[in-house]
């Protein structure tokens, strides 16, 4: 085979790439800086990675937002695959209108998402905090996992099921013994996609979260507010980690038996 | 037959119960409040008027809109100009190479939008890694004032929504029949003239569409404005955050968030009526 020759469009793909990574970059390298405040390099240091350990507050929003990414994941996961599995094999005419009412919470921009959660959580009068939170970050994680589920279970072949009808299994068994295990490895990927949507969620969090209750990216929104400091460079690192992990739990666990990943997030086959 | 039903509609119960209740339900609580009259120190009052909404055509506000929408346009036309480009590219790479550029795409929508934007106020602040290499280059004997601008809001704006841009552009290149772009070649026309008369007609739901995903988000993303602008650059989404934390004018809020949410779904319904799809799938 010929080799491909370079391509100067190569080199446009490459700078945009750079220029998107670059920032990225500059906070991973700066929470390794000696130096407080200068952009000059002053030697190699954890320093910053041990202030942010002790201190109480940074670890207190980091433990919300686990807690907080986990419980709204675990209920959407639940929620979402339930629906997208009685969607699929439902032939109702409102069908269209029922998926898009579904679809509602990632239609509307997330500012007003925020803004009703507020304004109708005080209308019940809810105390703002954690329970606030779960509520609005499931009600936005729900669509993510619907789609992935309801793109896999697009791809499966029915007569599998079928066969298993017609061999005598009930519609429960067949779900836990067929359905389920075709559909896992998309629940997974999908609630790792809400987890990450979870834990970056800046807007919503911040009209629904109380005066008690911070989450991470709560907490960094009201201290990059103030400046530039390494120890945020440090948790902001921290969390870039966390996502990375994420994004290959995602990729190991889409990849098909041919070794061939499936495109990690939102997939274009999800509306096929 | 009639059972098999039954247990389905059980199954889509739990998905839209929570939607109705937690979603649909707010969002005509909203319309409702922004119909309340204001109370005089805060809260609502049951009287019911328009006044929330004409006071949204004081000058003050109205200029708020006029530069969130500005903001916005210039936001989807840089990066429709960065965007097209590189997804048409990249749809044309090898199959191997195409997934790792499609990765290294994708990853910037799992990390933290605050954590990328704060790499930017370390490039550019006034002790930053931008002055400070600028000035060792001898190119200025100052510090220059990049942070805290409208122009380094627009950077932050099109650097946090190109991706939004690049993948629908690229899906619809992707799946372009390019039998006539060959065609038109055929049939005499030059590279110039079949790009303009077949990929571009061809892929334009790609650009719509990601016209949508990027003019949309762009109208309400307070905490690019107020970090990189330094909370000098009001946006309609500065002003409804704005009336519900520090003015605590809620009616006024809601009736914000009521207009924002009209031009949205008029953004999304002439989408539907122009490229005659029902969603935008050229993203999902």
């Amino acid at each position: 085979m010929k080799r491909k020759k370079f391509h100067p469009s190569s080199l446009y793909l490459c700078a945009v790439l750079l220029l998107m990574y670059l920032p990225v970059v500059m906070v991973v390298i700066y929470s390794f800086n000696a130096s407080k405040s200068d952009v000059q390099w002053a030697g190699f240091t954890l320093g910053w990675y041990q202030k942010m350990i002790h201190n109480e507050s940074l670890m207190d929003a980091l433990r919300n937002s686990l807690v907080l990414g986990v419980s709204s994941c675990a209920i959407s996961a639940v929620i979402g695959t339930v629906g997208a599995v009685g969607l699929a094999q439902s032939d109702f005419k409102t069908k269209g209108l029922l998926e898009n009412v579904a679809m509602l919470p990632i239609m509307i921009p997330e500012i007003i998402l925020g803004m009703v959660f507020l304004a109708f959580f005080s209308f019940l009068g809810l105390p703002f905090g954690m329970i606030t939170l779960i509520i609005a970050h499931t009600a936005f994680c729900i669509p993510y996992i619907f789609i992935v589920v309801k793109g896999r279970l697009a791809g499966i072949d029915r007569s599998i099921g079928e066969a298993a009808r017609d061999l005598g299994a009930s519609e429960m068994r067949m779900f836990f013994d067929i359905t389920l295990p075709l559909i896992a490895p998309a629940i997974l990927s999908g609630s790792l996609l809400a987890f990450a949507m979870s834990l970056d969620d800046v807007v919503i969090s911040f009209f629904v979260t109380g005066a008690q209750t911070n989450t991470l990216p709560i907490k960094i929104y009201s201290q990059i507010k103030l400046g530039v400091s390494p120890e945020i460079n440090a948790l902001c690192t921290v969390m870039l980690a966390l996502t990375f992990l994420l994004i290959l739990l995602s990729g190991a666990l889409t990849k098909t038996k041919k070794g061939k990943p499936i495109k990690p997030t939102i997939s274009k086959e999800a509306n096929q | 037959m009639k059972k098999v039903k039954n247990y389905n509609w059980a199954l889509v119960l739990p998905i839209y119960a929570f939607t109705i209740l937690f979603v649909l339900i707010p969002l005509i609580y909203i319309v409702v409040l922004s119909l309340l009259r204001k109370d005089i120190l805060w809260g609502v009052t049951n009287e019911f008027t328009l006044q929330n909404y004409r006071k949204m055509f004081d000058p003050v506000y109205l200029r708020t809109f006029a530069d969130s929408l500005g903001l916005a346009f210039g936001t989807t036309v840089i990066t429709v100009l960065m965007g097209y480009p590189f997804g048409y590219f990249m749809a044309k790479l090898a199959p191997k190479r195409r997934a790792f550029v499609m990765l290294l795409v994708v990853v910037p929508f799992w990390t933290n939008a605050l954590v990328r934007i704060y790499g930017w106020m370390i490039i550019l602040r006034a002790k930053g890694v931008l002055n400070h290499l600028l000035m060792s280059l001898g190119l200025i004997d100052t510090p220059l004032k990049i942070l805290y601008t409208y122009g380094a809001v627009l950077l932050g704006m099109v650097y946090s929504l190109l991706p939004f841009m690049i993948l629908p552009v690229y899906t619809s290149v992707e799946k372009m029949d390019w039998s006539l772009v060959e065609a038109a070649r055929d049939l005499g026309a030059n590279a110039a003239q079949a790009f303009l008369t077949v990929t571009l007609k061809l892929t334009l739901p790609g650009v719509l569409s990601g016209f949508v995903l990027v003019f949309v988000p762009s109208i309400g993303l307070f905490f690019i404005s107020d970090l990189l602008g330094g909370g000098k650059i009001m946006l309609v989404g500065n002003l409804i955050k704005n009336q519900l934390m520090q003015a605590r004018d809620w009616p006024f809020g809601a009736a914000l968030s009521v207009v924002m949410m009209i031009m949205t779904f008029a953004i999304i319904f002439l989408y539907r009526k122009l490229t005659h799809s029902s969603d935008l799938e050229e993203f999902f």
